[in-house]
């Protein structure tokens, strides 16, 4: 009986496996290495995950996505540096900060469509960082550096880089387990209807933009609190790092080459980037041409594959289509 | 008093050569619905090629000519690599499709050429006014612009291939039904768009320095002003740039240069809202009569 329904709904059971693998593998042998490289790993899923709630299942992009991740580093490490927040509240209070922001925001910037939308998001971006640069309280460019007596309380640096890189894959659990209940709810339903047609969505009932608003909102906790917990281990944040449109870049990559609107193809799709990117940067010859094989990488998936491995693993196999989510 | 005028007057200037570079964006979109983001590496492969033209011995003013077919060529080239099989897909595909090949090229220009700032030497006698300077290549490159947008316009409204580019525009079936070989139209447009963005970038590498990576800072300016001109709206584009210098102007004698960015994003995304047909609406009737 739990056989058959593992073989009937894989996908929960996949989450599980990879968050358990995350959890576990650096564990063996305390290999510090391996830690760092899935570390980062989780970071890419989970922008790429919570991402995938607009581009994939409400069909808009998002160009400025980072704005969340670098808005709640900086709300965590200002609370951290200048305030003396334990990590946890910190972390918790800048995903909810931000996500009220995005809410904010959504509503004004949600009424554009399509290409509008897309630019409104560059731009949100750009003033933020911006502004950020301007802003004094939060040292302006060179940005906040943390003392190295802020790890004190998590039992000095090396204990604290575990339990961080814990904390991450939760937040990478999360951001899993939100695509999935997401996908399989009402309001999953009405983003994916928006995302095929929005007129038609708005027609048949659908509060497209309560639904666009709130989808938008929860694409930016958990990026925020992995921003918040990312800057924490570096305990340095300045806007160029933090708003790096680079990264908001490769999370877009990471979705369309798992396969965009599915749960486990941003997954894939941001871990084999990741290994890919880890790659290119240690080999001699690539090291400096990162970007370059992205964009390719990018440009044949958007004009061959647009359903990325997700989509071609599903055509290739249609039957996959209804087990592997 | 005189002080800000002068201001406001060279933010002019130099707005309507962001005007040009927008106009090259927003061709592009009026025609064919493709929001160019390889805009960015277009205005950065024209201030290169002035940049090697001049140290060849070519003035800088000589060599926009063939900076404006070199930004044809390459034009054509990115179509067919990029853009033709997106066209008439979802936005989505056409955005991340350009996105995809303006990471190649930036990535291989910092490949080539690092980050290292570069610098076109222009001599030119400005003209002095009650103690204020208004530079010469600002004047010059303001001139010029106008007249390429002329040139433009009377392409666009006076010429066959200009008609046949605004029918297609309009309606691209009924446009093919005509005989108008539209496939060739669409990369003739989006060429032409890659032209202007890149001859505005050889008009401000005259009056700035620049990096490969400046393009990143001129595309989101000429998002801006496409945005207050009205999307697919080549003289709301000047109209926007023009709009934008002015703003830069009103605001440098006030603040710190460093708020401009933030100020101009905050008019950028509130016009985008409250305005989503762009400020100067009205000029896109006469358009389309």
């Amino acid at each position: 009986m739990r056989a058959a329904e593992v073989v009937r709904r894989p996908t929960p059971w996949l989450i599980a496996a990879a968050v358990l693998a995350f959890a576990l593998l650096p564990l063996q042998g305390n290999d510090v290495g391996l830690r760092e490289d899935l570390l980062l790993a989780a970071v890419y899923i989970i922008l790429a995950t919570n991402l995938n709630l607009m581009i994939g299942y409400a069909g808009y992009v998002n160009f400025g996505n980072i704005v969340f991740f670098g808005l709640g580093g900086y709300v965590c490490v200002w609370l951290v540096n200048a305030h003396a927040w334990p990590l946890f509240a910190a972390a918790l209070l800048a995903g909810a900060v931000v996500s009220v922001l995005a809410l904010c925001f959504g509503f004004g910037i949600l009424r554009l469509r399509g290409a509008y939308f897309a630019l409104a998001t560059i731009g949100v971006n750009e003033g933020v960082k911006a502004f950020v640069a301007n802003f004094s309280p939060w040292g302006g460019s060179t940005g906040i550096y943390l003392s190295i007596t802020a790890y004190q309380p998590l039992g000095g640096p090396a204990s604290a880089l575990w339990t961080i890189y814990f904390l991450l894959v939760a937040v990478m659990a999360l951001s899993l387990a939100l695509s999935y209940a997401v996908k399989n709810s009402k309001f999953g339903l009405g983003l994916r209807a928006i995302g095929q047609n929005e007129d038609a969505a708005l027609v048949l009932g659908v509060p497209t933009r309560r639904y666009k608003a709130m989808a938008y909102s929860a694409s930016a906790f958990l990026p925020a609190m992995a921003g918040a917990l990312f800057f924490f281990k570096s305990a340095f944040i300045q806007p160029d790092d933090a708003y790096d449109l680079v990264l908001s870049t490769e999370a877009i990559v990471a979705v369309m080459l798992g396969g965009q609107g599915t749960i486990v193809g941003p997954l894939l799709g941001a871990f084999l980037y990741e290994e890919l990117r880890g790659t290119l940067l240690t080999t001699k010859a690539f090291s400096n041409f990162q970007l370059v094989i992205a964009g390719l990488l990018l440009l044949v998936i958007v004009q061959f594959v647009p359903g990325g491995l997700m989509g071609w693993v599903h055509r290739r196999w249609p039957r996959t289509k209804r087990i592997l989510e | 008093m005189f002080g800000i005028l002068a201001s406001i007057v060279d933010g002019v200037l130099v707005g309507a050569v962001y005007g040009l570079a927008a106009m090259g964006l927003t061709l592009i979109w009026g025609v064919m619905n493709v929001i160019n983001l390889t805009h960015g590496a277009m205005i950065v492969a024209g201030m290169f090629g002035l940049f090697y033209l001049t140290t060849l011995g070519i003035p800088a003013y000589a060599a926009l000519a063939p900076v404006l077919a070199g930004g044809f060529a390459i034009g054509i080239a990115v179509y067919w690599i990029s853009v033709h099989r997106v066209i008439g897909r979802p936005p989505l595909m056409s955005l991340l499709s350009t996105f995809a090949m303006n990471m190649v090229l930036i990535g291989l220009g910092t490949a080539v050429w690092g980050t290292a700032l570069f610098n076109v030497p222009v001599a030119l006698p400005g003209i002095t006014l009650r103690g204020y300077t208004f530079t010469g290549t600002h004047l010059m490159a303001a001139v010029l612009t106008a007249s390429i947008a002329g040139a433009l316009y009377l392409f666009l409204y006076r010429m066959r291939l200009g008609k046949a580019i605004r029918a297609v525009a309009s309606n691209r079936e009924a446009a093919e039904l005509n005989g108008i070989p539209t496939t060739q139209v669409l990369a003739l447009t989006f060429a032409l768009g890659v032209a202007l963005a890149s001859i505005s970038g050889a008009l401000i590498a005259t009056l700035f320095p620049f990096t490969v990576l400046s393009g990143t800072a001129y595309q989101l300016k000429s998002f801006v002003v496409t945005v207050l001109g009205g999307l697919g709206n080549p003289a709301g584009a000047l109209l926007g740039g023009i709009a934008l210098g002015l703003l830069e102007g009103l605001i440098t004698p006030f603040m710190p240069v460093s708020w401009t960015t933030v100020i101009e994003f905050v008019v950028f995304v509130i016009v985008l809202i409250a305005f989503p047909r762009g400020l100067f609406a009205f000029v896109r009737h006469a358009r389309t009569r």
